[in-house]
């Protein structure tokens, strides 16, 4: 009963201060009071066993129910304990989960009221469940909220060792090893220079003269027009090769890697939870645009998943995830306190990534349906990408190169019916037929 | 003198060039062969609200070849679609290949390829309680698969965007399929 004492005289210091964090406050007197109703009807919620409980719950319950947060339907933590003030026992639960409607029908205060809060969604019946199962279920809302908030000293975060440390020691310690080595280096020639100018060496005044003598050859190299000649012609083919390599990346953006408005990281969705691309951009399929999806596409997930709970590094944090979250929430006007659209929305400015030049068409449908060809082949590992990057040139040389090398799997592919024909009559067999042969490289396929 | 002067233009051409930034495009021969005098797909257009080119339809119109679906998305609805709403396509049309290929797209991450409602997202506990196609409580038939596909249920969204009239139907005989794999 201390504990319990305790967090109520948190709630009474909170309100007394009026804090203007109403999720906060409102926490803790959710906590202050599963804490005291967790101590009146424990007896009664400890029949059934939680672990089971909780994988039914999650089988059955979890679509449309959370524990500590409003979905489809109500939160269901310590359910048992909330009903019973509203004199509603077990037997009532039993009704309710195994067929709602009849409940409501019958005319049922409660369950006519609650049904009118949900905006009349009705539940979906459980006849499949029986009183044991339902018992679990029960015994796991009550079972959490029992260790919940006692539960909140998880161990310290264990600092990570930085793999890299050890190979930067050696690195500097090679690096200052090779300081010493040519410090001393440059003290024994020094040295050395010295002895044999005190002792005249005859060797060591020889040398010097070559090296006087060196900018006579550089005169005469200037005088000899045959090296000169070759020296222009080596020196303009050269600069002509920079020219030609620094025009032709003029307009082509491959590396190009823009900031995007949302942190949308296909890494996680295409890649962690392999959904597939299409699934999103589902207009690749049928148009000549991949599509980029409208807000109640990332909605349908999102609805569920208003957090992330994967790998963070430290520059993507789960806040900063989360924010990124909250940011579709505020496009799409969704309230995820009321599980509500608002209505206020307003569109998200993605920058483009992969842009063809007006005068190039090019059709999605046609490679993606009527091919077969994988997004990657042009995309690259979009999958792993945590910031989207122009992975392929798009120049036209490149493809050309793809319709010169790419075998045709005509067999089986309605599309090629009529043209198969005529083609086997032209070239034979038609096991190893390009895209050029059938008109992909003519000029007015794609610039018309 | 001079060949300092010389080395010090090379090194400014070279910053130059290496200082192409990635988080920029590159710049253009001539942009305006490159840029759409026509507004393209998702471009910004001042004229209207919000600066969206995309336009919703005009209210009370249809487009072409749409069939529009008069069953009303609320409880009711639902009810009325499983009793009353038939498949238009009959066993010919029904194309199972294009159907899985449909189902594994959009439905299966998180119902699983084989209906029972253990998707990928399901197994690393984001989305949870799908349920399997074979749950006796929920007894769906084309109907209400429709219904679902078309409007969303509870948690799940709507997939009438993603999927054209026909292709929602070819989905609906291969979630029947699944369901049938199932109760076997």
């Amino acid at each position: 009963m201390k504990k319990s004492y305790q967090s109520l005289e948190v709630n009474l210091t909170n309100n007394m201060k009026k804090v203007i964090h109403r999720r906060l406050s409102n926490t803790v007197l959710r906590l202050g009071l599963i804490l005291l109703l967790a101590f009146t009807t424990s007896l009664s919620a400890q029949e059934g066993d939680p672990a089971k409980g909780k994988s039914l719950f999650n089988a059955n319950c979890a679509a449309c129910h959370k524990l500590d947060k409003k979905m489809t339907g109500p939160a269901l933590r310590n359910v048992e304990a909330r009903l019973a003030e509203e004199g509603l026992d077990r037997a009532w639960i039993y009704a309710w989960v195994r067929n709602s409607s009849a409940v409501i029908k019958s005319g049922d205060a409660y369950a006519n009221k609650i049904y009118n809060e949900y905006g009349k969604a009705a539940m979906t019946a459980f006849p499949q469940l029986s009183d044991e199962d339902i018992n679990n279920i029960l015994a796991y809302t009550a079972f959490v909220a029992d260790i919940g908030p006692d539960d909140k000293n998880p161990l310290p975060p264990v600092q990570p060792v930085k793999p890299g440390i050890s190979n930067q020691i050696i690195l500097g310690a090679l690096a200052i090893l090779f300081a010493l080595l040519a410090i001393g280096l440059f003290l024994v020639n020094k040295t050395l220079r010295r002895f044999a100018e005190v002792n005249n060496d005859a060797a060591f005044l020889e040398a010097k003269e070559a090296a006087s003598k060196k900018t006579s050859l550089w005169k005469a190299f200037l005088k000899n027009q045959f090296l000169m000649i070759v020296l222009a012609i080596f020196f303009l083919l050269s600069s002509a090769y920079f020219i030609y390599g620094y025009l032709s990346q003029i307009g082509v953006d491959q590396g190009y890697q823009p900031v995007q408005p949302i942190h949308f990281s296909h890494k996680i969705h295409a890649g962690d939870n392999s959904i597939d691309c299409k699934y999103c951009h589902s207009s690749a399929r049928v148009s000549k645009t991949s599509g980029i999806p409208s807000l109640n596409v990332c909605m349908n997930c999102h609805k569920s998943i208003y957090e992330y709970n994967g790998e963070t590094s430290a520059k993507y944090s789960k806040e900063f995830y989360d924010g990124e979250i909250q940011k579709l929430y505020k496009a799409v006007g969704w309230s995820d306190a009321d599980q509500k659209y608002t209505g206020e929305s307003k569109p998200v400015k993605w920058v483009r990534i992969h842009n063809l030049p007006d005068f190039a068409y090019f059709n999605h449908s046609q490679h993606v349906t009527v091919a077969g060809v994988a997004c990657q082949k042009c995309h690259g590992p979009v999958e792993e990408m945590e910031v989207v990057y122009q992975h392929a040139p798009l120049t036209m040389g490149w493809c050309i190169n793809c319709h010169r090398e790419t075998n045709i799997n005509i067999k089986d592919n309605a599309y090629y019916e009529k043209i198969h024909e005529e083609l086997s009559k032209k070239y034979g067999d038609l096991s190893n037929i390009k895209a050029a042969q059938m008109g992909g490289l003519e000029c007015g396929k794609c610039h018309y | 003198m001079k060949s300092l002067i010389k080395i010090l233009a090379i090194a400014v051409v070279f910053v130059a060039v290496s200082c192409k930034k990635d988080s920029a495009p590159n710049y253009q021969f001539m942009p305006n062969m490159y840029e759409s005098v026509g507004y393209e797909t998702y471009s910004e257009n001042n004229m209207f609200e919000n600066g969206m080119e995309a336009r919703q339809p005009v209210a009370g119109t249809i487009p072409r070849g749409v069939i529009p679906f008069d069953i009303e998305n609320t409880t009711e609805g639902y009810a009325l679609a499983k009793e009353t709403l038939k498949s238009p396509i009959d066993s010919t049309q029904v194309d199972l290949e294009k159907g899985k290929a449909l189902y594994d797209i959009y439905c299966g991450i998180c119902h699983g390829n084989k209906g029972n409602g253990q998707g990928k997202l399901v197994k690393r506990e984001k989305i949870l309680g799908i349920p399997s196609y074979d749950d006796a409580g929920r007894a769906i038939n084309e109907g209400s698969i429709y219904h679902t596909i078309y409007y969303g249920k509870n948690a799940m969204g709507s997939y009438a965007n993603q999927l054209s009239e026909n292709e929602r139907w070819q989905v609906v005989s291969y979630v029947l399929k699944l369901k049938a794999d199932l109760e076997k």
